[in-house]
């Protein structure tokens, strides 16, 4: 039995753990509004673009000669895994929720025989992966010190990749990030993004006719490298507002389960107390009736 | 007789930056300027840093260094990062712009095609200084 001293300073330091927790949750749920409406607004740029590529992609005529970019170095020997995650922790699941999904990924890769390279974006996804991984990463990446992650993180990242591909480093990309859902949803996702992999969103045809210009090789040479620098900003945006709703919720059970524990704890403080009260009375009470 | 409006939108990967009806935009695409009115040929196209020019009952530019663009359906869409609007420019950015872009042209180690871009770019800030 503890004493009640002991209660009380456990009493005292699971409130302030409380507070504590109490303070992420909002930071977070404040960050979490600015990074939800970052992605939402991010997301008309990556979709118009997926949509221009797949327009263009319809009208190339000799899909041999198109960039490899598209369509691949066809092959795919080699694998390169970028995976996205927070350089912070204490997200609840966040993190580890992306690593597992990459890990599997990687076993996949690894059994069937490929090769293996990893990309890592963000000190915790680094942290998790270099203990199984760690000889197959390549590359890590990390912008603790950016307080918000602009356009030019991604495009460091892009060039990066597409510079890689260049020099014949790897045949498949691949994207580990969270999708963000809404605040309590955020799904893992595993995104090729080279060679592009492009669905028709819409089941209706639009056959509209454009006009090029320059060629259209030439504008999909262009457009490609952005594409895959959009693609990387986008992972990052979703990412970011995932970040806050994992951590929104996490510190919110949190709190709620220091309050529990405080709850329980008084009332074991309590109850020692009158334990102690009443063995006193009682020690009185039989001293008296012996005299 | 006021030509007919069509849609314009300017997209940057962090939103919106313009959207609006509008009578004209003369757009510098890669391989010159181009203008657009309303039932325009469907078109794809990419630009070369240069200004965009909307012409509605009043003027706007921006300052785009690339950008792609896509006009369909009477409407323009423009996919840029990195729009600016021409009147939220300062001197100072400015001159330290055209230094670094003069400095990258004469490294040779770049192709023909950033040359052309570049060469493009300087020009255009040049003038904007003016």
């Amino acid at each position: 039995m503890p004493s009640l001293d002991d209660l009380k300073k456990r009493i005292k330091s699971v409130k302030s753990t409380q507070k504590i927790t109490k303070a992420m949750k909002m930071v977070a749920a404040a960050k979490l509004r600015k990074a939800q409406e970052n992605a939402e607004k991010g997301r008309p740029y990556s979709q118009r673009m997926q949509n221009i590529i797949l327009n263009l992609t319809k009208s190339i005529n000799d899909p041999r000669n198109a960039p490899k970019l598209l369509i691949g170095s066809g092959k795919d020997q080699t694998h390169l895994c970028v995976v996205l995650t927070a350089d912070r922790g204490l997200c609840g699941g966040f993190n580890s929720n992306i690593c597992k999904l990459a890990k599997s990924k990687f076993k996949k890769i690894i059994n069937a025989g490929k090769n293996l390279k990893i990309i890592t974006v963000g000190l915790k996804g680094f942290d998790q992966i270099k203990r199984e991984y760690g000889k197959f990463i390549i590359k890590k990446f990390s912008f603790k010190e950016k307080k918000q992650i602009s356009y030019q993180e991604a495009e460091i990242i892009g060039k990066e990749i597409i510079s890689l591909f260049n020099q014949n480093e790897f045949d498949i990309c691949t994207l580990f990030y969270n999708n963000f859902k809404n605040v309590i949803t955020q799904i893992p996702q595993a995104q090729q993004i080279i060679p592009a992999e492009i669905k028709s969103s819409d089941s209706k045809e639009e056959n509209l006719y454009y006009e090029f210009e320059p060629e259209e090789d030439e504008i999909l040479e262009n457009l490609l490298p952005k594409n895959i620098s959009t693609q990387v900003f986008k992972a990052f945006l979703e990412n970011a507002a995932s970040e806050q709703g994992s951590r929104m919720t996490a510190m919110d059970n949190a709190t709620r389960n220091a309050g529990d524990l405080v709850d329980k704890l008084t009332i074991n403080y309590n109850r020692s107390r009158q334990a102690s009260i009443t063995k006193e009375l009682i020690e009185i009470i039989s001293g008296a009736e012996s005299l | 007789m006021t030509p007919e409006k069509f849609t314009v939108e300017i997209i940057a990967p962090t939103g919106l930056v313009l959207k609006s009806n509008v009578n004209e935009v003369v757009i510098p695409s890669y391989e010159g300027e181009m203008g657009i009115l309303k039932n325009h040929i469907a078109i794809i196209t990419f630009l070369r840093p240069g200004l965009i020019k909307i012409y509605n009952d009043s003027e706007e530019i921006f300052f785009v260094e690339d950008g792609t663009v896509e006009f369909a359906e009477n409407t323009l869409l423009i996919l840029t990062s990195t729009a600016k609007k021409l009147n939220e420019m300062d001197k100072i950015s400015l001159n330290k712009h055209i230094k670094d872009a003069e400095k990258k042209i004469l490294d040779e180690k770049i192709n023909d095609k950033e040359k052309y871009s570049l060469s493009y770019k300087i020009e255009t800030l040049k003038n904007i200084n003016e």
